[in-house]
C-alpha cells in the first residue's frame, strides 16, 4: 500500500533497516491524534500566573453579583459605566469608511508619517525648537507599551548605558517590557505611604546617587499607580538632576490631556526638558486621551542633538521594529490623524477630553466627601490632591481582599482604584466598602 | 492652565545652561542602519518619475489596472464595524472569535485538535509577529534548540530568530540549475541536523521562489521527521493560504499531512495578503500540544511574551476577520475573492513565460508556471536586475525576485522584453 512504499524509499534513501513490526505495533495502537513521536518540546512549560492587572477584569468577569464594581483597568467609562468611543473618534472613523480611495496597504515601517508629524507636535509644541530642527525622530508603535519596548530595544543596543532607574511604584508591565528588550531594571524611590505624595527628598538622592548616563523613566503626568505628581518647581529641580548628572530622560505619556484636561498643561514636563536643549525620549499613547484602547495606537520619539544623529536613529529603529511586527496597524493611527489635522475635529476632542477629566475630578471629589461623611477614620484628602486616572488609596492587600470578598469591589492588591470605573451611583457602594475594610480589618 | 505655562516658562530661563553643556549627542556613534533590501526596492520605485516604471518589488496584490484592491468582502464587514459600541482593549491572546475562525482555515473545519482544545493559539501582528512571538518562546522555553530556515527564505525570517537571539543554522531548498527544490538535499539537511531541532517550513507558496514540495515530497519529508530517533520541531510559516492555488484548503496540505503523521507542529498565519489587509496587521500564531492542559499553559505563556511587546494586540483588523469568517455568506464571498486573486496572478504566469517564448528567448522559462504563488525566482542575478532598474525602470529585489502580481496585461509586455534583453546574452 502507498505508505508501506513511502517507508521503503524512506529507507532506502536514509540507509536504514526498518522494523517494520515496531512501526505497525505502534500504527495500531496510535490513536488518530496523539503525536508518534510521544512527548511534546514543550510538555515543560508551565502555565504562567494571570497578568495581575488584566486578571482583575477576569475575576471581575466571573463574578454574577449584580453590585460588583470593576475598578482595576484603567479605562475611562461614562457615568452609567459604560466604556466610551468619542465623537470625533465616530466621525473619523465614518470619514474613513467612506472614503473608497483608501487602501489596506502596509505602512512604511516607521508608520504614518502624518500622523508621527502630528504626534510630535502634540506633544512638544506646534512650535517647539527641536521639531523646527529637525531634530526628533519619530514612529509610529503599538501604544505606550509598544513605543517603550522600541525605545527601549534602541537603547540596549545603541546606548552606552544599560541601566533604566524606574520610580517605585509603577506601572506592573513596565520592568518586564525593559527587562525583556535587555535593559537592567533599578529603583527610584517615588511614592510616599506616610504623605500619600512624592517622596521628593528620596527621588533627588536615588537619582542623584545614581551612575552617570544612567536612564532615568518618568511619568510625564498623572503618575500610574499613585496618581501623584511633582509640581512644576519640583519637575525643574528634577531636570536640572537629570542634566547635571547626565542622565536620559525616558518619559512615558499615557494621560496627556487626561491629567487636568488640558493638553498643554499635561505636556509641559516634557517641554521643559526638550527647552534646555538635551535630548530625551517619550512613548506617547493614545489609548486613554482618544479612548483609541484596542487599537494600539501610540508614538515613539527621540529628541537628539541635531537632525543627522536624528536620521540615523530612525533608521536603527527601523531596525528594531521590522523583525518584531514589520509595519505597525493602519487604522487607530489614521483615525488619529484625522482628528489632529482637522482643526473643529482637534476643537471637539480637546472639549470631549475635558469632559472625561473633570468626570474624574469630580468623582474624587465625591468620594473624598461621601468618606467624609461617613467619618471614616484616616485622612483621604490625597483622594483630591492626586491626578489622573488612579487613586493610590493607602489601603493594603488584606484590606483590599475584604474588599472583594464582602463588597465585590475589584481592584489591584496594591490598592489602586481606577477612578474612571465610578460613578455618581456606585461611589456610595465603594465609601461603604472602604469604611468597612478600614475600620473592621485591619 | 495659563499659570502652569507660565510658571514652567519663568523656571526654565537661565537655567536652560545647565542642559546645554555637553555639546555632543548620545547616539554620535549611531551607524546609519541599511535600508531594508524589500522595502527599499519600493521606496525607490515611488521616487521614479519615470511614466514606464513597474514595481514588481513587494509581495501585495494588484488588480489588472496595477492598483491596490479592497476586498467587497472586506468593505462591507468594514461597513457593519464602523458604528461598533467600544474600542475596548482586546484580551491579551487577541480575539477569541478571529483564532477559532482561523485554527479551522489551517487544522480543517472539523478538527480533532480544534474539539479536544489542544491549540495554544494568539492573535499576532500579522505573519511576522506570529513568527517572532514563536522565537521568543523558542528561545525561553527550548533555549538549546537552533532554527534551520531555508536557504533561500524571506529575508526577515533571519533577522526575527537573530532578534530572538536563537541560533540559526540553514538548509537546501532551492536547486538553481533547475530552479525547483532541491529535494536530496533538503532530506539530507534535516536527517543530519542535531537532536531535537525547529525546522522552519513554508506551508505553499515559498517566498520568495515559489517553488513548493509536492504532496509526495510533503508526506516523504513528514515522514523523516517522524522516523528518525530525533525529536524535531515542524514550525510551518503559512503567509499565502488560498492565493497559491486558489483553494484555502488545497494550500494547507503540508499541514494536514503533518498532523496526519501525528506531529506536534506551530503554524504562523497571516491575513495580509489572502484577506488584503496588510497593514491592519492581522495574523494567528498557533502550538499544537499533547493536550488541552499543555495548551492553557503554552497559551499564558505566549501571552507572557505578548505583554510586554505591545500588551494586547490591535482589535481592528481581527473584527474585519471574524466578522467575514463568522457569516457564511461573506466567507462565501471572500473564498471567490481569493479565487480570482490567484487565478489573475496563476494567468499573468502563463502570460510573462510565453511572451519570453515568443521572443525566442534562448533560456527556459519555463519555472514561471512550474512555481507557485506570489512570487517567481526568475534566476537573474544582480547584475542583470540592476540593469532591468537602471534601463527599463523595473523595480524588484536584487535577489531576481519578481512579484507577480505587480505584472499585468499593460505591462506583462513590456517587462517580458526588458528581462529578454538584458538575459538573452547570458
Amino acid at each position: 500500500m502507498a505508505s508501506d512504499r513511502r517507508i521503503g524509499v524512506l529507507a532506502r534513501h536514509l540507509g536504514v533497516e526498518m522494523d517494520f513490526e515496531s512501526h505497525t505495533a505502534t500504527a495500531i495502537s496510535a490513536s488518530p491524534t496523539s503525536g508518534f513521536q510521544g512527548n511534546s518540546v514543550f510538555s515543560h512549560v508551565v502555565r504562567a500566573p494571570e497578568d495581575p492587572i488584566l486578571g482583575v477584569t477576569v475575576a471581575y468577569n466571573k463574578d454574577p453579583s449584580p453590585v460588583k464594581l470593576n475598578l482595576g483597568v484603567g479605562a475611562y467609562r461614562t457615568d452609567e459605566g459604560k466604556p466610551l468611543v468619542l465623537n470625533v473618534v465616530r466621525k473619523a472613523e465614518q470619514q474613513l469608511v467612506n472614503d473608497r480611495s483608501r487602501v489596506k496597504e502596509y505602512l512604511p515601517i516607521t508608520g504614518l508619517a502624518d500622523f508621527n508629524k502630528l504626534s510630535a507636535k502634540l506633544i512638544f509644541g506646534a512650535d517647539s525648537p527641536a521639531i523646527q530642527e529637525n531634530r526628533v525622530t519619530t514612529v509610529q508603535c503599538l501604544s505606550g507599551t509598544g513605543s517603550l519596548r522600541v525605545g527601549a530595544e534602541f537603547l540596549a543596543r545603541h546606548y552606552h548605558q544599560r541601566t533604566i532607574y524606574i520610580p517605585q511604584p509603577t506601572w506592573g508591565n513596565h520592568p518586564k517590557v525593559f527587562t525583556l528588550a535587555g535593559l537592567s531594571v533599578k529603583t527610584y524611590r517615588y511614592y510616599d505611604p506616610a504623605t500619600r505624595g512624592l517622596n521628593f527628598q528620596g527621588l533627588l538622592e536615588d537619582l542623584g546617587s545614581a551612575p552617570s548616563g544612567a536612564i532615568v523613566l518618568l511619568h510625564a503626568c498623572a503618575h500610574n499607580p499613585t496618581g501623584v505628581d511633582p509640581t512644576p518647581q519640583q519637575w525643574e529641580n528634577i531636570r536640572q538632576l537629570i542634566r547635571s548628572k547626565g542622565l536620559l530622560p525616558f518619559f512615558d505619556s499615557a494621560y496627556q490631556g487626561f491629567a487636568s484636561g488640558s493638553l498643554d498643561s499635561d505636556a509641559q514636563p516634557v517641554r521643559m526638558f526638550v527647552a534646555d536643549g538635551g535630548e530625551l525620549l517619550v512613548a506617547q499613547s493614545y489609548a486613554k486621551n482618544m479612548g483609541l484602547y484596542g487599537e494600539r495606537v501610540g508614538a515613539l520619539s527621540i529628541v537628539c542633538r541635531n537632525a543627522d544623529v536624528a536620521g540615523r536613529v530612525e533608521s536603527q529603529l527601523k531596525l528594531v521594529i521590522r523583525p518584531m511586527y514589520s509595519n505597525p496597524p493602519i487604522h487607530g493611527a489614521s483615525i488619529v490623524a484625522v482628528i489632529l489635522k482637522d482643526r473643529n475635529l482637534y476643537n471637539e476632542w480637546t472639549i470631549e477630553l475635558k469632559a472625561m477629566a473633570d468626570r474624574i475630578i469630580s468623582m474624587r471629589r465625591q468620594l473624598f466627601d461621601a468618606l467624609r461623611a461617613r467619618g471614616t477614620p484616616g485622612d483621604w484628602s490625597h483622594i483630591i490632591k492626586q491626578i489622573g486616572m488612579f487613586t493610590f488609596t493607602g489601603l493594603n492587600s488584606e484590606q483590599v481582599a475584604f474588599m472583594t470578598k464582602e463588597y465585590h469591589i475589584y481592584m489591584t492588591s496594591d490598592g489602586r482604584i481606577s477612578m474612571a470605573g465610578l460613578s455618581s451611583k456606585t461611589v456610595p457602594h465603594l465609601a461603604d466598602a472602604i469604611h468597612a475594610a478600614v475600620t473592621r480589618a485591619a | 492652565m495659563a499659570f502652569t505655562t507660565a510658571m514652567a516658562c519663568r523656571l526654565i530661563g537661565r537655567k536652560s545652561v545647565i542642559g546645554a553643556r555637553s555639546m555632543s549627542s548620545w547616539w554620535r556613534n549611531v551607524e546609519p542602519a541599511p535600508k531594508d533590501p524589500i522595502l527599499g526596492v519600493t521606496e525607490a520605485f515611488l521616487a521614479d518619475p519615470s511614466p514606464d516604471k513597474v514595481n514588481v518589488g513587494v509581495g501585495a496584490y494588484r488588480d489588472d489596472n496595477g492598483k491596490p484592491v479592497v476586498l467587497e468582502c472586506v468593505r462591507e464587514a468594514e461597513r457593519r464595524i464602523a458604528g461598533k459600541l467600544n474600542m475596548e482593549y482586546l484580551p491579551m491572546g487577541g480575539s477569541v472569535k478571529m483564532v477559532e475562525e482561523t485554527l479551522k482555515l489551517a487544522y480543517g473545519e472539523n478538527s480533532e485538535f480544534i474539539k479536544d482544545k489542544r491549540i495554544a493559539a494568539v492573535q499576532s501582528l500579522s505573519g511576522t509577529g506570529a513568527c517572532r512571538l514563536f522565537a521568543d518562546f523558542q528561545k525561553r522555553f527550548s533555549p538549546d534548540s537552533q532554527i534551520y530556515i531555508p536557504v533561500p527564505t524571506w529575508a526577515n525570517h533571519h533577522n526575527i530568530w537573530r532578534d530572538a537571539q536563537v541560533p540559526q543554522r540553514t538548509y537546501h531548498y532551492y536547486h538553481p540549475e533547475s530552479r525547483g527544490l532541491n529535494f536530496a538535499a533538503l532530506m539530507d539537511d534535516i536527517k543530519n541536523a542535531p537532536n531535537g531541532s525547529f525546522i522552519l517550513l513554508h506551508a505553499c507558496a515559498h517566498n520568495p521562489t515559489g517553488v513548493d514540495p509536492s504532496e509526495e515530497e510533503w508526506r516523504e519529508i513528514s515522514h523523516l521527521f517522524k522516523f528518525q530517533v530525533k525529536n524535531h520541531f515542524a514550525f510551518f510559516d503559512m503567509a499565502y493560504q488560498g492565493f497559491a492555488s486558489g483553494d484555502p484548503e488545497r494550500d494547507a496540505k503540508s499541514i494536514r499531512i503533518f498532523l496526519e503523521d501525528g506531529h506536534h507542529i506551530g503554524i504562523a498565519q497571516s491575513y495580509a495578503k489572502n484577506m488584503g489587509l496588510y497593514g491592519q496587521r492581522v495574523g494567528c500564531l498557533s502550538v499544537l500540544c499533547e493536550n488541552e492542559k499543555q495548551a492553557v499553559a503554552v497559551k499564558s505563556q505566549l501571552q507572557q511574551l505578548a505583554r510586554p511587546m505591545y500588551s494586547n494586540p490591535p482589535v481592528h483588523g481581527a473584527l474585519i476577520v471574524s466578522t467575514i469568517l463568522g457569516d457564511p455568506d461573506l466567507k462565501k464571498l471572500w473564498l471567490k475573492e481569493v479565487k480570482v486573486m490567484a487565478d489573475r496572478i496563476i494567468s499573468m504566469r502563463a502570460s510573462l513565460r510565453e511572451n519570453l517564448e515568443k521572443l525566442g528567448s534562448p533560456l527556459s522559462w519555463k519555472h514561471i508556471t512550474k512555481q507557485i504563488g506570489m512570487f517567481c525566482y526568475s534566476g537573474m542575478t544582480p547584475e542583470q536586475v540592476d540593469r532591468l532598474t537602471k534601463e527599463y525602470h523595473i523595480y524588484m529585489t536584487r535577489n531576481g525576485r519578481i512579484s507577480m502580481a505587480g505584472i499585468t496585461t499593460g505591462n506583462v509586455g513590456y517587462l517580458a522584453n526588458a528581462i529578454h534583453e538584458v538575459t538573452k546574452s547570458a
